[in-house]
């Protein structure tokens, strides 16, 4: 495991956001480590948005953010399509600094390299569906019998056909969301900046709309930048999460990074209550077979169940289930460590890291 | 000023003459001095404002009911159109005058509302982005709306001498000050995360105004046209005390005589006109919710004869 992307085509590089007049001032108090966030709020009358965010993104990752509100996520999204300039730190996209692009490069990157999905959705009341969805073809004068293929190709893509001719007021919020996501992908961007898109639907929407976008993510393989308030939907869809707070990423990793090896308190108490059972590997709750075998005295293996390293807990719950010998994990052949009912109901908890040993980490 | 021994300390403003209204007739003197300038455009509104009345009055009465019967059904519907054709019978009925008087006033009416939307629309988008620009216009617009007509009557007929030109001067700058004001509020009140998804699809500055800001503003446009379309229509009283012909000069001619029955005829003629015109131009703001989302070429006359010939 472990995403390794050869290519990073989003990349973010230092990007502070601060609101206020005296904003550059903010900047070197807060990078000194003079003033804090309040200090700078009350003595200089600005507001820190976004502290030194640095990131990159590979092609064809998502990459989730996930804060609650006021964290600053939706300032930092909407630094990588510049709809906010950056009060210091650039945006890279494929090598190209956002931040020095005229205006003209800046509306042909935004109208053919980045779509975008906002939780307001957004759609325009006086349009149709097919007129919402080919906007950025429209915009970049593709000629209508073009457009309106695209635009059925796009509705089709996400479950939508038949609807192409009704306005946006006739639609209820999760086929409102579909446009969205629609309008997105019709020019065939390269990125997809998702603004907490499932975050206003009612929880079985969201849940079908996001196996909508992973359906469609498989399919189309697009670079994803994914903000969310919901940890279960981070990690759900995100291939990394970062976590962010008060303007400040706090921890990068993998889901299962973030959840067995949270970076500080907060983050902790974030993943507190994720189940671990889809998440947690069984590489990270077993014990060295060696050390099981001197401590147990045991020396048959053969009747035990066999995982994998990779295995979730889940496989291994069911593995254990009716047996009473723990579970054996094998690397191909060779037996490299032992799972035992403890920790295995150990790891189910969150606290599995007291006995992975120095295997956990890929 | 009348400085020294008198002076009262709690009531000061009566012992102090700054002389504004002596330097304000100034104002007189100064447009006497330029009327020859303004003559090329006042001969060309004349000369416009008169093609426009010559051209309702050529069409005979029972024609032109017809085509604006029509007019307010492709707009507002098969109701309106009904309460609209009898508004306008009643306007025919009300004397045997009343018709070709009605289209005089219609006439300085049209051509007043065609300018104000020239001068309004624009001004209204600009004082819808800028914050700046509205807070100038706003004390202006207001003094507009508020000052009595009969205070820029005199300077505007120095100006430009008495006839149909002032009057629709005289209209504008009371009419106007709505459709300016309703533009800027329809302009600003659109969905800004619609605006801004519209820029996060590469749409440019010019596209934003005319694809989205302008479409999404138009409902409170049309309210603000509405809005200027009875303000002119209360202001031809007053204009027809310089000289502007039609049914407000009726009423004024019948106040002058004592005759209650004329002024009536009159007055009950400017109330069907400001009916019909009201139910036709409400009509265009109905937002495309209210209309079922079918197209114009869908609905009304325009759609019965589309229908018509895609059954052949």
């Amino acid at each position: 495991m472990g995403y390794k992307s050869q290519e990073a085509v989003i990349r973010c590089d230092g990007i502070w956001k601060v609101f206020g007049a005296r904003a550059k001032d903010a900047i070197k108090a807060v990078k000194s480590g003079q003033l804090s966030k309040a200090d700078v709020r009350d003595k200089l009358d600005c507001v820190v948005g976004v502290r030194d965010a640095s990131f990159s993104v590979g092609r064809g990752e998502i990459f989730c953010i996930m804060g609650l509100s006021g964290s600053g996520k939706s300032t930092l999204i909407r630094h990588i399509n510049r709809l906010i300039e950056p009060t210091d730190g650039a945006v890279y996209i494929e090598g190209r600094n956002v931040n020095a692009m005229g205006a003209k490069e800046l509306r042909q990157l935004r109208a053919e390299k980045i779509g975008m999905v906002f939780q307001s959705m957004a759609l325009m009341p006086h349009r149709n569906v097919r007129d919402n969805v080919a906007f950025a073809l429209e915009v970049r004068g593709v000629p209508e019998a073009k457009r309106h293929q695209v635009a059925r190709e796009a509705i089709e893509a996400v479950e939508l056909t038949g609807w192409d001719l009704k306005y946006p007021d006739e639609l209820s919020g999760g086929m409102q969301q579909r446009v969205g996501l629609a309008r997105a992908i019709a020019a065939n961007p390269s990125i997809l900046l998702m603004d907490e898109p499932f975050s206003a639907l009612d929880p079985l929407i969201r849940y079908q709309l996001q196996g909508t976008f992973m359906q469609l993510s498989a399919d189309l393989h697009k670079t994803t930048l994914f903000i969310t308030h919901d940890l279960d939907e981070a990690i759900r869809i995100g291939d990394r999460i970062a976590i962010m707070k008060d303007g400040v990423l706090v921890q990068i990793g993998t889901p299962e990074e973030i959840v067995t090896n949270p970076a500080d308190d907060y983050v902790a108490d974030f993943v507190g209550g994720i189940s671990k059972l889809d998440l947690v590997t069984a590489a990270k709750v077993m014990q060295p077979l060696e050390k099981y075998r001197q401590s147990n005295h045991v020396q048959d293996v053969g009747g035990w169940p066999v995982a994998r390293p990779e295995d979730k807990l889940n496989t291994l719950v069911d593995l254990s289930v009716g047996t009473n010998h723990p579970v054996l994990v094998k690397d191909g052949d060779l037996d490299i460590g032992v799972v035992t009912k403890d920790a295995l109901l150990r790891g189910i908890q969150g606290g599995g890291e007291r006995h992975s040993g120095k295997r956990g980490a890929h | 000023m009348a400085e020294g021994q008198n002076f009262n300390w709690l009531d000061p403003f009566s012992s102090i003459d700054l002389g504004i209204a002596e330097h304000s007739d100034g104002i007189k003197q100064w447009a006497i001095e330029h009327r020859e300038a303004i003559q090329p455009f006042k001969f060309f509104f004349d000369s416009l404002i008169q093609g426009i009345e010559r051209g309702f009055l050529a069409v005979p009465p029972l024609v032109m009911l017809l085509i604006l019967v029509v007019i307010a059904w492709q707009t507002a519907g098969r109701r309106t159109a009904l309460y609209v054709a009898v508004a306008l019978v009643v306007l025919g009925l009300l004397s045997p005058e009343a018709w070709p008087l009605a289209m005089t006033t219609l006439a300085i009416v049209v051509a007043a509302v065609i300018l104000a939307v020239i001068i309004g629309l624009p001004l209204g988008i600009i004082a819808g982005k800028s914050d700046r620009f509205e807070a100038v216009l706003r004390p202006i617009l207001d003094t507009m709306q508020t000052i009595p007509a009969f205070v820029y009557l005199v300077p505007v007929v120095m100006l430009i001498g008495i006839g149909n030109v002032a009057g629709v001067i005289v209209t504008i700058i009371f009419a106007l000050a709505p459709l300016i004001r309703l533009t800027s509020l329809g302009i600003r009140s659109v969905n800004p995360s619609v605006v801004e998804a519209a820029r996060a699809f590469g749409a440019t500055p010019a596209q934003i105004m005319f694809k989205v800001e302008l479409p999404m503003a138009t409902p409170t446009i049309f309210a603000g046209l509405n809005q200027t379309i009875m303000l002119s229509l209360s202001m031809v009283v007053i204009a027809s005390m310089i000289s502007v012909r039609g049914l407000g000069n009726e009423v004024l001619r019948a106040m002058g005589r004592l005759d209650a029955g004329k002024a009536i005829v009159g007055g009950l003629g400017i109330v069907m006109l400001a009916i019909v015109l009201d139910r036709i131009t409400q009509g265009l703001g109905r937002s495309g919710r209210d209309r079922g989302h079918r197209n114009w070429w869908q609905t009304g006359p325009i759609g019965l004869i589309v229908r018509l010939i895609d059954r052949k």
